[in-house]
């Protein structure tokens, strides 16, 4: 998947605190019936945005927000967790996130959101919790420099990317072209063991 | 040489080209297992760049995740939840068909949920390494395999490729020492052990799971345990194979046969854990100590034992928790009412899962008003449980006999919960509406499900199970 490069950030944020949010909360299983990777913006935390009849719950942290002015989503521990969907990843992006920042992110799903240019940051509990208490904070993320901080003086940290993904995040390298030139050792690899 | 765990073995014998400072390893995989969930996006990605599946012959693909568990109608048509369901179980069709890879399909006595077929067929052996874009794949560690869970774009560099990037995780051993009391399973041993390290205790971390307990468990049990793994957050769960594992693979169609099935073995044998090799981390839980467990949250590490209280201080997150599930702090599992029962999933659908809840329903009805549903992993699991008569005893209880599928561990094919009732479910995710919009999961064994669906109440299994034992001997 192809997508703009990713260098610096500088957005809103959108706090959810609660830990162990998990991408059946993310995107709900029944949306998943889709053979494309489009429009899953609409659906992402669907039940927490809307009620049972499908009316906006005024009571959510998502009502009235401009998805465009929240580009960075503040979350509790663990987020993330549960089943693999790649499509919480899609419907985040497509909903307008480029980032994910909590004090630790599930495996699978910082997986997927790197390969879709969701940026995943984990930063130490002191800077947590002062984006959790200061929901709607102008944060910025330079990624090349891995620092995340509040602009304005507020509190700044390190994060750390694998290094691999950070290349393909800022220079738009494509693992699966990356995979491909890899052929011959594959090939190699599959005679040796016949 | 340095002695060498189980998952240092297998990780070794499968890298294509060693990880870098810059690079992750490029990692060869034996089996990937598809379905028509995770994969539709995958294929469009390859037609895309034009490219072909490296493998097929390495791949396998089975529906299961939104495939009716009712038969179909009097015209021949399943019913499906929606057309978008039938829209993505004709993609799987015809992807596979143009790419020449097998599929499991809707009338073949194989097909079933992906994490119960691989091992039936015995395309699931050890030393292998397995993905699917599913996270339960860590389901056929059992066997001494590595196996994960992957993504849609993962799917797609697999089929292209065959290969995965991927760094190596830290590796953790849990060890169950001690022996499990009667009435005890592989379920509660997983949801103990979530309980203790934590909805994310085992995130970044290879697992393999030691000890007495874990060698006295059956193939079947080793794989619910493994099949928990990422409930803990873990990247997989492994188990050194031994002679119930060679014992249960023998004689399976992808099994190998005549002198092959003799080399295979002794490699197999030797896939154990080194003495003296060293894990990042080391967990010990006395399995002695273990009761049937019971969730009473919305993250499977909210558990604790059927026979107490749920924990009085739940702290803030518990807090939230009990309000979804409408559990207070402190109350008794035994007063918690049950609207529905759920027995199936790839944690639970296995033959001796479905035997252990038939010995708590045979000869007993369901209580009045609770609605229980029961979905074999497989069609071989079905026509197993047909010829023992398992069904018979299901449906004379008052519950329902379906077909195969992952039915209402997902939700996605019509089964499910109404909003607002309590579900006792032997899958693995006690997430909100994980099983229909507002429905409240409480996660069990099959033997739990079963005696609280006759009791309407969240029950101890172990004086049915007692009872059972008493009347079989
Ligand atoms: S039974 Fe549930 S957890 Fe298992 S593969 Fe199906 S949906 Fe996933």
């Amino acid at each position: 998947m192809s997508f703009e490069p990713f260098t610096v950030l500088r957005s809103r944020t959108l706090v959810l605190p609660q830990a162990n949010i998990d991408t059946d909360q993310i995107i709900p299983a029944r949306f998943l019936t889709t053979t494309t990777r489009r429009g899953l913006g609409e659906v992402a935390f669907y039940d927490w945005r809307f009620d049972e009849e499908g009316r906006p719950r005024n009571s959510s942290v998502f009502h009235g927000v401009d998805a465009r002015a929240h580009r960075i989503l503040v979350a509790g521990a663990n987020f993330g967790c549960g089943s693999s969907r790649e499509h919480a990843s899609w419907a985040l992006v497509d909903f307008g996130f480029r980032a994910v920042v909590s004090s630790d992110i599930a495996d699978i799903f910082k997986s997927n959101a790197l390969k879709n240019g969701l940026l995943p940051v984990e930063v130490d509990e002191e800077m947590h919790a002062y984006l959790l208490a200061h929901p709607g904070a102008e944060v910025q993320i330079d990624l090349e420099a891995g620092v995340i901080g509040a602009l304005g003086g507020g509190l700044s940290a390190p994060f750390e990317v694998e290094p691999f993904a950070r290349r393909c995040l800022v220079e738009g390298v494509d693992p699966l072209g990356h995979l491909l030139n890899q052929i011959d050792a594959i090939e190699a690899y599959e005679k040796a063991r016949a | 040489m340095k002695p060498q765990t189980l998952f240092d073995k297998v990780w070794a014998r499968h890298v294509v080209v060693e990880e870098a400072a810059d690079a992750p390893a490029v990692l060869y995989i034996d089996l990937h297992l598809i379905h028509e969930v995770t994969s539709p996006q995958a294929f469009a990605a390859l037609a895309e760049r034009g490219l072909k599946v490296r493998r097929p012959d390495r791949t396998l693909a089975t529906l299961d995740h939104s495939t009716p568990t009712r038969p179909p109608g009097p015209d021949g048509e399943w019913p499906y939840a929606s057309p978008e369901a039938k829209a993505q179980v004709e993609a799987l069709q015809r992807n596979c068909a143009a790419h020449g890879i097998r599929l499991l399909g809707l009338d073949d006595p194989r097909r079933g949920i992906v994490h119960v077929i691989g091992p039936e067929l015995g395309a699931t052996r050890p030393g292998m390494t397995i993905v699917c874009g599913d996270s339960h794949t860590s389901t056929h560690g059992a066997f001494g395999a590595l196996a994960f869970g992957i993504g849609t774009t993962e799917v797609g560099h697999v089929l292209a490729t065959q290969c995965l990037l991927q760094r190596r995780p830290r590796t953790m051993r849990v060890t169950f020492g001690g022996r499990l009391q009667p009435g005890v399973g592989a379920k509660d041993m997983a949801l103990a052990m979530i309980a203790t390290i934590g909805a994310d205790g085992g995130r970044g971390y290879a697992i393999e799971y030691a000890g007495k307990a874990v060698r006295s468990l059956t193939m079947e049990g080793r794989m619910t345990l493994c099949n928990m793994s990422i409930e803990a957050g873990a990247r997989c769960g492994m188990i050194a194979p031994d002679e119930k594992t060679v014992e249960w693979l023998e004689g399976r169609e992808l099994a190998p046969k005549g002198e092959a099935w003799t080399r295979a073995v002794e490699d197999w044998l030797s896939l154990s854990t080194d003495e003296g090799a060293a894990f990042d981390r080391e967990v010990f839980i006395d399995a002695a100590e273990i009761r049937p467990m019971a969730t009473y949250g919305v993250s499977p590490d909210a558990a604790a034992p059927v026979d107490g209280p749920v924990p009085a201080d739940p702290g803030e997150a518990g807090r939230a928790a009990a309000d979804y599930m409408r559990i207070a702090p402190g109350q008794r599992f035994s007063e918690i009412r049950v609207d529905r029962v759920f027995i199936g999933s790839c944690t639970n659908s296995r033959l001796s899962d479905l035997r252990e809840a038939a010995a708590v329903l045979r000869g007993r009805k369901v209580k009045e008003g609770v609605t229980v549903l029961v979905a074999p992993g497989s069609e071989a699991v079905r026509s197993a449980a047909e010829a023992e008569g398992l069904h018979e005893v299901f449906l004379a209880a008052g519950a329902e006999w379906r077909l195969p599928g992952c039915s209402m561990c997902i939700a996605m094919n019509g089964d499910k919960g109404e909003p607002g009732e309590l579900v006792v479910s032997t899958s693995n995710r006690n997430f909100m509406g994980r099983q229909g919009k507002g429905v409240r999961t409480v996660l069990a064994s099959p033997a739990t499900a079963a005696a609280s669906a006759v009791e309407g109440r969240i029950a101890d299994p172990r004086p049915y199970l007692e009872q059972a034992e008493r009347m079989a001997s």
